[in-house]
């Protein structure tokens, strides 16, 4: 079903690194041995269940909890104005207005979204707690509703949070270049009045979580969770809970899918903080599906409205113009920094220099916003890519042609884009002439004609995407300029145990991305020693010495952080290693190397010491050395080299590396329904040094369903009133394996030169599925109308509606000269 | 004749060859007697709705979703959780999801392989059409399902 195809070079082959090895993690999971936080159980622990506002936007007029409390079995309950008493709000990332929203760990005053959490509640059982839920009773006071962004720009509109003034959390200007010079200077203009990049996101299997204990005597709470970023949440709970870090211990091990969804728990872990102190016993807490869909994580929505291009009679394309205005929902979790991080990715795969954004963010009564998969940027390549195929379609160029054109050369690398960010590496003209291959595009006006005479429109698609990873977070400092984060880091700790075990700890989160054996392979090889006898502990713990205050699992970077971190502590320890033996044999540190599983002279292999004795020897038998013999313990931290972006201009590298993929499909519409299906579909993905071939494409597999998902099936659609209209996975219909069309994946290694593996960090794959088949809807539908697909979310009842009234769309679209 | 209704029951269930018995509450769902009750917690659940799959078991040999029925229901039955697949080998089906990367995070993964263990049992050789049709009622959110319809197909064909 997939053909693997691998071009260039790579970096690192000869060892366990570059090859597809078996995964650690396995066993456990296909045992049902996996420890999930749910599967995490304490005596006596209370079940947590909130009670959620049925109203977009109210005002709790009251709330009396003693009928719930009255029920036998129930231990407790927690309101919102405990909350405000007993925390200060959350520390908001956004400058003003964004920054004088107050959002606490339940409703305090007003509900903003339907979902809301607005009472907890404790009991012996979760069904008692769901029970007693329903016996609290809360008065409210419904207030009007603004869903759309675009009316809650206008004068009147709802106001979310009065303390910031009206809905507006964030805007700014973004330019670059010189934007009217290359507008008067182009042959055409192409003008496109509105694109709407909807609501989804990726809907991790397993919902979200926690067990909570909390220790009296010393202050300190245990979390175990499956929160992917608990350096962030760390930063968020602590300061909210009016404590040190120190008291915030989390703990994860295996995670059942994040995708970004879970960085921001944080209010639902504070409130079961509260809730443990306060009835001296572990609470636990399982989000319910609905809750989830209802609540949170979504994946940013985003109009672009009235966009123009410059485009020269030969197709070169010189700029573009446009007003972004984002929905981030009711709250700010993570957000404003969906408005800086498009701009990792700000000219997309194109050598275009003149771009300005006019980005604007509001509030709606609906869910916060958060990351998703493809953060922020998937929703700008979107936008590049359907300027692309708009433009291709309006003025008559081909669609192959004009990107291979406009692409960055491979002979421009590293490139500088127009705001500072430094594209590493790549071969964008290749990867696209491979995905072409792949597709069998030269056989597609033959497929048309043939699909024609079964009555089917056939359409052809291309999304090029990147897949920026290794976040500076001094680009937050462009979003607000007060804010003291810059850079990045993540650690990880190498040492030689009693008996010479190899155990490695890190500060990372992962939920499916196969760190315990890809560190495994970095280590093996520098350690000379098999991948089997090294033991990288599954999961995260605050408690171990290897978390920084970046420690997660986000944005497409554990290639180059995580494994940095591995490699620079491996190093170490190889150092301590070989240095011990130079001591035992007397000998030159230059004259002993790791090979086998031993430390040996290199001129005389019987002169070796098994790493059970380099083990030993500092833990155990360390009598007579006349000088400390090393520890075999080693930390490391890694730190990418990064500056500060300029505040002023908005110029600076926002990111380390930059994988890419291109991905090209096929698909056939039946033009009396709008039914649609894909028929082929390929992928290429370059990220530089694969570590493991395998997982690499697994990853290109889940971002492809992903996009596929978002493309056809999935959206978080409301309704006037704020009720979300796909609450649970019987509406919300994601990917099925009926719906998986045929792949095929290939790959090419461009190693990064920024990193130190040759790796870049990825997995997020720009939504490169969601670009190519909406490319090939309206490819398709060039031969019935010619409409232009606006939209990131094409369900077949769109088709059909883009086969009746073609003109609804094409008036979005002018050309100019 | 009483009509107070009868809110806590005991049951008797034989789960992965041994047999419990249990008083639980006449409303507790098979897949919280199993993970709450008897912690066994390879069986997941990621849905209220009966929609995902991932608490998938089997009851007398059939494939069934066990947040769809209740544990009274499974009194006097016989269930087989993924925990009862293998003990120290892995089955050839454990082994191909391994071997084609069938999983990432592992957490559909025990729904996976007893809908699909399910499928081998009734047909040991399955086409790559009756394995995606067999495993349409299983969601994945990972791997996008290429490499689980691949291991399964292999697992049927005598391994990888």
């Amino acid at each position: 079903m997939t053909t693997v195809q691998t071009e260039g070079t790579t970096t690192l082959q000869k060892g366990a690194v570059g090859q597809s090895v078996p995964r650690k993690e396995d066993r456990r999971l296909v045992q049902g041995q996996g420890t999930f936080f749910d599967d995490v159980k304490r005596h006596g622990m209370g079940y947590v269940h909130f009670l959620r506002s049925p109203y977009a936007h109210a005002r709790i007029v009251s709330i009396d909890v003693s009928a719930a409390l009255e029920l036998p079995g129930v231990y407790g309950t927690l309101t919102g104005d405990e909350v405000a008493i007993l925390t200060d709000p959350f520390f908001q990332i956004a400058a003003e207005p964004g920054g004088s929203v107050k959002d606490y760990a339940l409703a305090v005053g007003k509900v903003r979204y339907i979902g809301e959490p607005v009472v907890a509640v404790v009991a012996e059982t979760r069904e008692l707690a769901r029970d007693a839920s329903e016996l609290v009773m809360v008065d409210f006071e419904p207030l009007d509703v603004v869903v759309d962004a675009r009316k809650a720009l206008e004068d009147g509109a709802p106001v979310l949070h009065e303390e910031a003034g009206g809905n507006v959390s964030y805007t700014g200007v973004w330019e670059w270049g010189d934007v009217d010079k290359a507008f008067a200077e182009a042959d055409h203009v192409v003008k496109i009045s509105e694109l709407h990049f909807e609501r989804f996101n990726s809907t991790p299997l397993e919902l979200d979580g926690a067990l909570v204990e909390y220790n009296r005597g010393t202050g300190q709470w245990t979390i175990t969770t499956n929160n992917q970023f608990p350096g962030f949440a760390a930063i968020m709970m602590a300061p909210a809970l009016r404590v040190g870090t120190d008291k915030l211990r989390l703990v994860t091990q295996d995670i059942g899918g994040g995708f970004g969804n879970k960085i921001t728990t944080h209010p639902q872990l504070v409130a079961l903080c509260l809730l443990a102190r306060k009835l001296g016993r572990a609470v636990q807490w399982t989000e319910w599906r609905t809750d989830f869909h209802q609540s949170m994580s979504h994946g940013n929505e985003r109009w672009f409205l009235d966009t123009e291009v410059a485009v020269m009679a030969d197709g070169t394309m010189t700029g573009f113009r446009s007003r972004a205005l984002d929905d981030a929902g009711a709250y700010l979790r993570y957000e404003p920094l969906g408005g800086v991080i498009w701009s990792q990715v700000a000219p997309g795969m194109y050598s275009w220099r003149n771009l300005r954004l006019d980005f604007t963010q509001v509030l709606t009564n609906k869910a916060p916003c958060s990351p998703n998969r493809g953060y922020s940027r998937m929703q700008h390549l979107w936008f590049t890519e359907r300027i692309i195929d708009i433009v291709a379609h309006e003025l008559g160029f081909d669609r192959v042609e004009l990107r291979k054109k406009n692409y960055v050369q491979p002979e421009q690398m590293p490139y500088e884009t127009p705001n500072g960010c430094v594209y590493d590496s790549g071969d964008y003209p290749k990867a696209l002439d491979l995905v072409l291959d792949l597709i069998g595009y030269d056989a597609i006006e033959e497929r048309r004609e043939e699909a024609a005479s079964r009555g089917k429109l056939l359409g052809f698609g291309i999304g090029s995407t990147l897949d920026s990873g290794t976040n500076n977070f001094g680009q937050s400092q462009l979003v607000n300029p007060e804010l003291q984060f810059s850079g990045n880091n993540e650690v990880a700790t190498a040492k030689l145990d009693i008996f010479g075990e190899i155990v490695i700890t890190l500060g990372t989160t992962p939920q499916g991305q196969s760190h315990e054996t890809t560190a495994a392979q970095v280590v093996a090889d520098i350690l000379g020693c098999d991948v089997d006898m090294v033991h990288v502990r599954a999961g995260h713990d605050s408690y171990w010495n290897s978390h920084a205050g970046f420690s997660g699992t986000y944005a497409s970077q554990f290639a180059v952080t995580g494994l940095g971190a591995v490699k620079g502590a491996t190093e170490e320890l190889a150092r301590q290693m070989k240095t011990l033996a130079s001591m035992v044999f007397q000998c030159s540190v230059e004259d002993i190397e790791l090979a086998d599983g031993f430390a040996r002279m290199k001129e005389n292999h019987e002169a070796a010491l098994p790493f059970m004795a380099l083990g030993a020897i500092p833990n155990a038998n360390n009598a007579g050395f006349p000088i400390d013999p090393p520890p075999m313990n080693a930390r490391f931290v890694f730190r990418p080299q990064f500056q500060v972006p300029d505040k002023d201009t908005k110029f600076g590298n926002l990111t380390l590396t930059y994988s890419m993929q291109i991905h090209a499909c096929v698909l056939e519409v039946d033009p009396e329904t709008g039914v649609y299906e894909l028929v082929d579909y390929a992928a290429v993905d370059d990220c530089g040094m694969r570590v493991n071939p395998k997982i690499v494409e697994g990853q290109v597999m889940g971002a492809t369903a992903h996009a596929i998902g978002a493309a056809m099936f999935e959206v978080f659609a409301y309704d006037d009133e704020g009720n979300l209209l796909t609450p649970n996975f019987y509406d919300y219909h994601v990917p099925h394996t009926l719906d998986m069309p045929p792949l095929k994946t290939a790959a090419i290694e461009s190693p990064s030169p920024f990193t130190p593996l040759g790796t870049k960090g990825m997995g997020e794959g720009g939504g490169g599925g969601i670009h190519c088949i909406g490319a090939a809807l309206q490819d398709a539908l060039r031969a019935s109308g010619g409409a232009i697909v606006t939209s990131s979310h094409n369900p077949y009842h769109r088709v059909w509606e883009m086969l009746r009234h073609p003109e609804r769309s094409r008036e979005k679209v002018e050309v100019k000269g | 004749m009483s009509t107070t209704p009868v809110t806590e029951m005991v049951v008797t269930v034989a789960v992965n060859g041994t047999t419990y018995e249990r008083e639980v509450p006449a409303r507790r769902l098979l897949v919280h007697f199993l993970r709450d009750d008897l912690d066994l917690t390879g069986t997941h659940i990621g849905c209220d709705t009966g929609s995902c799959g991932a608490c998938t078991v089997h009851l007398n040999g059939v494939p069934v979703k066990s947040c769809a029925v209740l544990a009274v229901q499974a009194d006097g039955a016989a269930v087989t959780t993924v925990e009862g697949l293998s003990e120290e080998e892995l089955t050839p089906l454990q082994q191909s999801f391994s071997d084609h990367h069938a999983l990432q995070c592992g957490y559909c993964t025990p729904g996976m392989l007893m809908s699909a263990a399910a499928l081998l049992e009734e047909t040991p050789s399955p086409t790559e059409d009756e394995v995606k049709v067999a495993l349409q009622g299983n969601i994945c959110r990972c791997t996008g399902y290429w490499n689980i319809v691949e291991a399964v197909v292999a697992a049927g064909k005598g391994g990888a």
